[in-house]
């Protein structure tokens, strides 16, 4: 089965860990965090204020905020938005990102 | 803002995609300093986008369409800024244009994906190239994951080189969608479905109109002929009535729709599909321009022959104007860059000189103003709209608390049901349900007069005055 890497002959640089909830997973250079997450076969990573219900990318541009997460302990980051780096530590975020605070 | 130089105008430009390029380069070529700001890593805007440079792709054009016009795009712009003619601001998210006392206008923006961090560009005049965004009706099931936006499929596919799962549904109606399942398809993913709710007899209907645009028929017969090579079935006059799964999408209901678009009974069949691609029509992005006081034509923001909107000093071009592609983005960008370099250097523009221009301008509108009539959701979509469906994602406000706000609250207008119900009060401000929830509650969707056009930190808010 042909890939989106293989259709566009892509060849982006070693692959480095980042930390889902503290298991280590595989991104790319260039990927946003959603796009790795689907890659790890991830596609929800939020659960709503009200109903606690799972979400994940809806619109992937930006504008929906539905694919929110904390990245690096800033909660409330677009996936589909933030490029990831070699070790950053990404967390599956409930309700309003910031419930666990003092 | 003291960086100016007397004697040379300075535009800025808000948006790179096909229109701000187009207008950016036109005005560039002028004598005319522009200073293009876009959200996004890199110029192309969501037609063009362009995989992150550091996937290293030597073959982004498989994923493109018009490949030839963006290199020109692309070399053009590359020799504007080479020259210093064009400063490109990538990662610039612009949340308001400022028009100052002295006529001249201040642009603010939040820098790159976190937006924490502000930057302010002065200019002269502004060119308005903000592009639109997808309209989706709600149905149930659209709150699972696995259910995309078809633009966000094909902006994860172009941007990041990614899919989310392996088997695919695309509905909804609307051009969007054959580009978005020959994409998915022709990037490995098993497209089961592409689910139209237009049928052939509403092309019919038109064939006229659309029969004058022979680039544009062909370009419909080369989808259609890729379809097939991939084994995509068409399902035309049907819809998604139900999106399927416990925590992910597991699959989608679809059934045909009567003449007057009513889904017959009956005729609803599972699809299992673990992606759901939909949309329904796209929608300009005008919150720059009402916050400017630009009048609006229905949701579009009005321009005039020249691209001029009421406001003196803005320009606008492309989808902002009205939805209708990438050439005719180009056309309107083109028309605006020029006028916009006239104008600011005091001199009355020669429209003769954009004659081709303003000539595919007229054609492709015709075009798309046909094409508007042919695709349209199915008419009684909303009944499909059960009472615990969440309509308004952010706030996870339902159909029933929509429809009580109307029924036993005596809500009349858009703006009434969002304060009984909070629908389109969250992180979105209402743009992913506003379609939505005018429907539900048979209300026009009216333009959402929002002062910023995105989330702004407070300390930004706060420190945005304080040169003045």
């Amino acid at each position: 089965m042909r890939t989106p890497r293989e259709l566009a002959d892509a060849h982006p640089g070693p692959a480095f860990t980042v930390t889902l909830d503290g298991r280590e997973i595989e991104a790319l250079p260039g990927q946003t965090v959603a796009a790795a997450l689907w890659a790890a076969g991830v596609t929800s990573w939020r659960t709503t204020r009200g109903e606690g219900r799972p979400r994940g990318v809806f619109c992937g541009i930006g504008v929906c905020f539905d694919c929110l997460i904390t990245v690096n302990d800033r909660a409330n980051q677009r996936a589909c938005l933030v490029p990831l780096h070699a070790g950053d530590d990404i967390r599956t975020q409930e309700g309003t990102g910031h419930d666990d605070r003092p | 803002m003291t960086d100016r130089e007397p004697g040379q105008p300075r535009l800025a430009v808000i948006g790179a995609g096909p229109a701000g390029l187009a207008a950016a380069i036109a005005a560039a070529a002028r004598g005319v300093r522009v200073t293009l700001l876009d959200s996004a890593a890199e110029a192309g805007g969501q037609f063009y986008r362009q995989p992150a440079a550091e996937l290293r792709a030597r073959r982004p054009q498989a994923l493109h369409h018009e490949w030839r016009t963006w290199e020109r795009l692309r070399d053009g712009l590359d020799a504007h800024v080479r020259a210093g003619a064009v400063r490109h601001l990538t990662d610039h998210h612009v949340w308001l244009v400022e028009r100052r006392a002295d006529g001249r206008f201040t642009v603010h923006a939040l820098l790159g994906p976190e937006q924490e961090d502000p930057a302010e560009v002065c200019a002269d005049a502004v060119l308005l190239a903000t592009g639109g965004y997808e309209k989706v009706l709600p149905f149930p099931g659209w709150t699972l994951p696995g259910v995309i936006t078809a633009g966000g499929a094909q902006a994860m596919l172009k941007g990041t080189l990614a899919t989310a799962g392996r088997r695919a549904v695309v509905a909804g109606t609307g051009p969007l969608l054959l580009p978005v399942a020959t994409g998915l398809a022709s990037a490995g993913v098993e497209v089961a479905a592409l689910v139209e709710s237009a049928g052939p007899r509403a092309f019919a209907g038109r064939a006229r109109a659309l029969a004058a645009q022979p680039g544009k028929v062909a370009e419909g017969a080369r989808y259609g002929a890729r379809l097939l090579r991939h084994r995509v079935r068409l399902l035309a006059r049907h819809t998604v009535v139900e999106a399927h799964g416990a925590d992910r999408l597991e699959a989608v209901t679809v059934a045909a729709l009567d003449g007057a678009g009513r889904v017959r009974p009956g005729t609803g069949r599972r699809i299992p599909c673990d992606t759901l691609a939909v949309g329904h029509g796209m929608l300009p992005h005008t919150d720059l321009a009402e916050t400017l006081g630009c009048r609006l034509d229905g949701h579009a923001v009005h321009v005039d022959d020249e691209q001029r909107t009421d406001v003196p000093g803005v320009w606008a071009a492309g989808e902002a104007t009205g939805i209708g592609g990438a050439a005719l983005s180009l056309a309107e960008g083109h028309i605006a860059g020029r006028s916009a370099a006239a104008r600011l250097r005091g001199a009355r523009p020669e429209p003769a000189e954009w004659a081709a221009a303003a000539r595919t301008r007229t054609r492709l509108r015709a075009f798309f103003a046909a094409l508007d009539s042919v695709y349209a959701p199915p008419a009684h979509w909303a009944e499909q709209v059960t009472d615990d469906t969440v309509v308004c994602r952010c706030e996870e406000v339902t159909g029933g608390a929509i429809r009580a706000a109307v029924a036993e609250l005596g809500a009349g207008d858009a703006r009434t049901v969002k304060l009984l119900t909070r629908a389109g009060m969250g992180w979105c401000q209402g743009r992913v349900c506003g379609p939505g929830v005018a429907g539900l509650a048979g209300c026009e969707l009216t333009p959402s007069r929002r002062p910023f056009a995105r989330p702004v930190p407070l300390g930004v808010l706060a420190a945005a005055g304080e040169d003045d």
